[in-house]
């Protein structure tokens, strides 16, 4: 029992919204100590996990150039040319990025998006300007509100549609351990039943990005249409 | 032969740039915090490869220290404003995405290609690292694109990459950070315990409680540990394969499929899963830590409940 301290650890530290890096390094810490190794034991294993899982910070190596071309203009071009398109609103450009990026993962080209080299430069922004060119200025806390949407479908979509590919890691993974346990299974098959979800991702996704328009709708075009020299944004 | 060493190195001399232009920026209060930490993220992949272990973890620990109880702060400096963007974005026009795309696509035609690329007979590339290996060369041809196109000062890319490092701060560094903390919940056997304490006290008795109990089991362990991947072992080998498969007769295929996926619910739902759900909040600049979570939980739910009823009624029936 003594084991699952870090998880306590990890549990209350994010409850408490103490500092995230703070919270996972005590957990990491004290479980180690829980489980029997000595002080330098623990850092050492500590750090050659860290060593060890470098190459995930290898994506933060576009920020030169994402950095470079927004001080160019890259988002506010992004929003222009949604502006040049009528029928865009913040949910369309979001599901029309939502089937990209599954179809694509469905490919195995998950490398085809991601918060850092999409979402910020691009997707983003023509989510905001969507919104803008229907319903003129936004309050922050609706663009806030764009973003965290914004991030939210390239997740759900990635997740959802790489399994359909049958050389992606989880599938890989699935084969590799059902074999250990002396099972075998065909990759293709399991890609196969990945599907069903799939679809649902899609349509309750989807779904929810309709909505997500709807109450866009209903609360800019509200605070507009009555009182247009108001200052207040207190109704969103 | 180009390794993923290369690129570390190439990281870690961004890195240096970003600390350096930090050092010399006095309108963040607190520079010399930032300087210090992008400083000592730049020691783990310049020389992470040769320090002894120890010593490494020595310098993570070191930068948690100056992150949690330090603070990094923020320069207030822009190189551009607003009405230049816009002159500019105007003036270059659809140009500008050519950089921005030249990312995604030279990483695809990479991993495509740089398999068969050989030099001598050797490769040239580390055939296991393709993927990440292309995408760092990607950023490197986007980043000359680029500079080709705009022709800035030199010095722009890395100020501009310490503007964004900066406003990602060191959520930057929290997937790493958690990936090891995996590693030590790997090692003190936390997976087993888990599944112990499953198998104990939840109710298992029918069919359909089995595939509850893993379906919901993946997505709650997946949220605990971050990571579908480290769940799914612990879960099928604790509920799955002597319930689902061995005393109902379930489809091991479908079981194991949908299992995953259940997991990636979990994956929606946690702030364990760094990379996918704090990180954009710093990269998009968001107030709150959760917002992203929080657009996701309902799709996530629902998507538990669509997994649960799919396998419920595909997995028992062959």
């Amino acid at each position: 029992m003594l084991t699952l301290v870090g998880i306590l650890v990890v549990v209350v530290g994010f409850a408490l919204r103490l500092n995230a890096l703070l919270v996972v390094t005590v957990a990491g810490l004290v479980t180690g100590l829980a489980s029997g190794l000595g002080p330098v034991e623990v850092v050492s294993a500590f750090g050659k996990a860290f060593i060890e899982s470098r190459y995930v910070a290898i994506v933060w190596m576009v920020l030169p150039v994402i950095g470079l071309l927004e001080r160019a203009g890259l988002k506010e071009r992004a929003r222009t040319v949604i502006a040049g398109i009528p029928a865009a609103t913040t949910g369309r450009v979001l599901m029309i990025y939502f089937a990209i990026r599954q179809v694509t993962a469905a490919l195995g080209l998950t490398t085809l998006g991601g918060h850092a080299q999409m979402v910020r430069p691009l997707v983003a922004p023509m989510a905001e300007g969507a919104a803008e060119n229907r319903f003129g200025p936004i309050a922050d806390k609706t663009r806030n509100r764009i973003r965290a949407h914004s991030a939210a479908v390239d997740n759900v979509a990635v997740f959802f549609g790489e399994d359909i590919f049958i050389a992606i890691g989880s599938i890989l993974l699935i084969k590799g351990f059902l074999e250990q346990n002396g099972i075998h299974v065909e990759p293709t098959h399991l890609a196969l039943w990945a599907v069903p979800t799939a679809v649902c991702a899609w349509v309750i996704h989807n779904t929810r990005l309709v909505l997500l328009d709807r109450s866009l709708k209903r609360e800019l075009a509200g605070t507009r249409a009555p009182a247009p020299e108001s200052t207040t944004e207190d109704a969103a | 032969m180009i390794r993923l060493e290369h690129v570390y190195v190439l990281m870690g001399l961004l890195l240096i740039g970003v600390s350096y232009v930090n050092a010399r920026d006095a309108s963040n209060p607190r520079r010399w915090n930032n300087t210090i930490f992008w400083g000592l993220y730049a020691v783990t992949f310049l020389v992470g490869s040769r320090l002894p272990h120890f010593a490494s973890g020595c310098v993570v620990i070191g930068m948690v220290l100056v992150a949690s109880i330090g603070k990094l702060g923020q320069g207030t400096r822009e190189a551009s404003t607003p009405a230049q963007r816009e002159e500019s974005a105007a003036r270059l026009g659809n140009r500008l995405f050519i950089p921005a795309l030249t990312i995604p696509a030279v990483t695809l035609l990479g991993t495509f290609t740089l398999k068969y690329a050989k030099l001598g007979g050797v490769a040239l590339v580390d055939p296991a690292q393709i993927t990440l290996i292309s995408l760092g060369l990607a950023t490197v041809v986007a980043l000359i694109v680029g500079m080709v196109m705009l022709r800035p000062p030199l010095a722009a890319p890395v100020q501009e990459g310490r503007r964004l490092f900066d406003a990602v701060g060191w959520a930057a560094v929290l997937p790493q950070m958690l990936a090891a903390l995996g590693a030590l919940f790997a090692v003190a056997g936390v997976g087993k315990v888990v599944a112990d304490l499953a198998g104990r006290w939840l109710p298992l008795g029918s069919p359909f409680a089995a595939v509850v109990t893993y379906t919901v089991g993946m997505a709650l362990f997946t949220m605990i540990m971050g990571n579908a991947f480290a769940a799914f072992p612990v879960m099928t080998a604790g509920i799955a394969l002597p319930l689902i498969m061995t005393r109902f007769g379930g489809d091991v295929v479908v079981m194991a499929a949908v299992g995953m996926l259940s997991g990636f619910c979990g994956t929606l739902m946690t702030p364990m899963a760094a990379n996918f759900n704090i990180v954009p909040v710093a990269l998009l600049e968001l107030p709150d830590e959760y917002a992203v979570i929080r657009v996701q939980v309902p799709t996530g739910l629902l998507l538990l409940a669509a997994n649960t009823i799919i396998m419920y009624l595909f997995v028992y029936r062959h």
